[in-house]
């Protein structure tokens, strides 16, 4: 299996990550081996069996719709990287 | 001066020495050997002392918890409240976290002191501490080895004597692996079993908290401050926590402990053949049946793996956007300019791959081909063991393929990096504990053991490498530290 470099493009742009022109080359490269690497799972037939997505099989446990957190905002907002009047601040969304 | 968890208690309590110049000692070795090893990123020297300080003067009351004054550090994955937390990454450079993880609260409550936090694999992902914003993390047995991961900086300073024990998490063999290569005892809990509230996520279905330490019998003592159900996690099980010490010394006569063919194949280092081999002999001499099993999905473990680790880093990691908290890039023009680049710059490379292997996963298209796909044959790899544990109370094999490698050997090559957790990963897939012990030495290198247990049979590991450590003295060799 091997990724072109477009291809690499859509997916950083889907994670939302920035990457320079100059190293798309190096990440279709590794992308390609470690898609290479998953061709092994081809090997077995799974169709049958139920997909795991805990250990213990557990479900999702419920609680009391009760408060249990106090507003703690100054605390949170003082490592934002900008805070206007308790508000985050980002640039422009809406013209 | 000991390096012993269970010394350092009697000590203290018997007034041999004080939280405050044990603290001092470590502190001292500390800023003497890290500009070396780089094991600490945050030395947070005056709340030691200050937690020092405050523990003599709860001794003195009489007031004694199970580690009142004893020094740890943490992996610096660990939310600690008005400490940095930086998960290793440029990311997280500016982060003061606001609260507690539970472990961290837990180590609190009993007293403990907090030396520092510890370098690691950048959001823990990576099998050398070669992939930190703030650098490598050398060997103490040879500097230009690397220390294992991504709990590198952990083992490293524990090994080294900077630190009588360190947290760790383990996501594909993050405790494991680097115990071994350090040459001390790390567990990794089963699946729930410590509390993940806190501690920064990577894969929510692996990551699992635990202890590393110079022996079994101080595990069992961290393990039990660390362990217990916690409603703040969601996957946090909800069953009581056994006292891990009063069975240590139980006799293991008897005991059926199976080998598994896979990992014993094609390469594996013969050096750490033989010394498994010579630590098979011993659990014989201590009364050990042992038996030849089979786990016949081992090799699928690595593919399956690196689709559902990835796929879960890349959904955890998104929560990175340069808003809230965390790295912001410089002038942004508009928001999708803002995602972008602060993530863009934010993370380290493997991170990045794995972002985008996650992603690629789990996009339209491809989900049933490599997520679903890789769920189905995680099940798989469950029934091996499940099958194995019918026939066996413990399975024993190398905890890695090679001894400690050079740095930089491997990091042109993710793949090759990966192909190193083949020991490590299937019981992260399974969620089942497992636990490294040193077991011998290859070339002046230490060599690691592992031995996995059925769901929640910590005690049943501890008691069996405490048994292995009562025989040997590989457990107490370190390393020449000049």
């Amino acid at each position: 299996m091997s990724l072109k470099k477009e291809a690499v493009r859509k997916i950083a742009h889907l994670a939302r990550l920035q990457i320079d022109e100059s190293d798309l080359d190096r990440y279709a490269t590794d992308l390609s081996n470690i898609l290479t690497l998953f061709e092994q799972m081809n090997q077995v037939d799974a169709s049958d069996i139920v997909p795991m997505a805990h250990p213990m099989d557990a479900t999702q446990r419920l609680r009391p719709d009760e408060v249990t957190e106090l507003d703690q905002r100054d605390k949170f907002q003082a490592i934002a990287p900008d805070v206007n009047r308790g508000l985050y601040r980002v640039p422009k969304v809406i013209e | 001066m000991t390096d012993s968890i269970r010394e350092i208690r009697l000590g203290l309590a018997a007034g041999e020495f004080s939280s405050v110049e044990i603290t001092q000692d470590y502190l001292n070795k500390i800023n003497l050997h890290n500009p070396t090893l780089n094991c600490f990123i945050t030395i947070t020297d005056e709340l030691a002392l200050e937690q020092a300080k405050a523990a003599d003067e709860s001794i003195a009351r009489g007031e004694i918890k199970t580690l009142t004054g004893v020094p740890i550090a943490h992996k610096d994955i660990y939310c600690t409240d008005g400490i940095k937390t930086s998960c290793a990454s440029k990311m997280l450079d500016n982060f003061i976290a606001p609260y507690d993880a539970t472990v961290i609260e837990h180590f609190k409550r009993d007293g403990a002191v907090i030396l520092g936090k510890t370098n690691m694999d950048e959001f823990a992902m990576g099998s050398s501490n070669e992939n930190s914003y703030y650098g490598s993390v050398a060997n103490p047995w040879d500097l230009g080895r690397v220390p294992g991961g991504s709990s590198g900086g952990s083992a490293s300073a524990v090994a080294a004597g900077l630190a009588p024990a360190a947290t760790g998490t383990d996501t594909g063999g993050s405790i494991r692996q680097p115990a071994a290569l350090c040459g001390i005892t790390g567990i990794k809990p089963t699946y729930g079993r410590v509390s993940r509230y806190g501690m920064i996520a990577f894969g929510s279905s692996l990551d699992q908290g635990g202890p590393l330490a110079h022996s079994a019998e101080d595990c069992a003592l961290l393990l039990q401050t660390m362990a217990g159900f916690d409603p703040r996690d969601s996957t946090s099980i909800d069953q009581s926590v056994p006292d891990y010490s009063v069975d240590l010394a139980q006799d293991i006569e008897g005991i059926k402990i199976g080998l598994p063919r896979e990992y014993f194949a094609e390469g594996l280092d013969a050096d750490i053949a033989n010394v498994i081999a010579s630590a098979v002999d011993e659990f014989r001499r201590l009364g050990a049946e042992i038996v030849d099993i089979t786990l016949p999905n081992t090799k699928l473990s690595i593919p399956v793996y690196y689709v559902v680790a990835p796929a879960e880093c890349s959904s955890n990691l998104s929560r990175f956007d340069g808003v809230r908290f965390g790295y912001r890039c410089d002038n942004p023009t508009d928001l999708e300019d803002l995602y972008k680049r602060s993530r863009g710059e934010g993370f380290g490379d493997e991170v990045i791959r794995r972002i985008m292997i996650g992603t690629y996963a789990l996009s339209a298209g491809y989900y049933d081909a490599y997520y679903l796909k890789a769920q189905q044959l995680r099940r798989l790899i469950k029934e091996d063991y499940e099958k194995a544990f019918e026939r066996v109370d413990m399975i024993l094999c190398p905890t890695t393929p090679e001894v400690a490698f050079k740095q930089g050997e491997k990091t042109d090559d993710p793949v090759s990096m990966y192909l190193q957790d083949i020991y490590t990963i299937s019981l992260n897939l399974a969620g089942l504990p497992g636990m490294s012990i040193p077991a011998g030495f290859s070339q002046g290198l230490p060599v690691g053991l592992q031995l996995i247990g059925n769901y929640f049979e910590e005690s049943r590991l501890l008691n069996v490498a405490h048994r292995f450590q009562q025989a040997t003295d590989w457990h107490l060799q370190s390393p020449e530290m000049k």
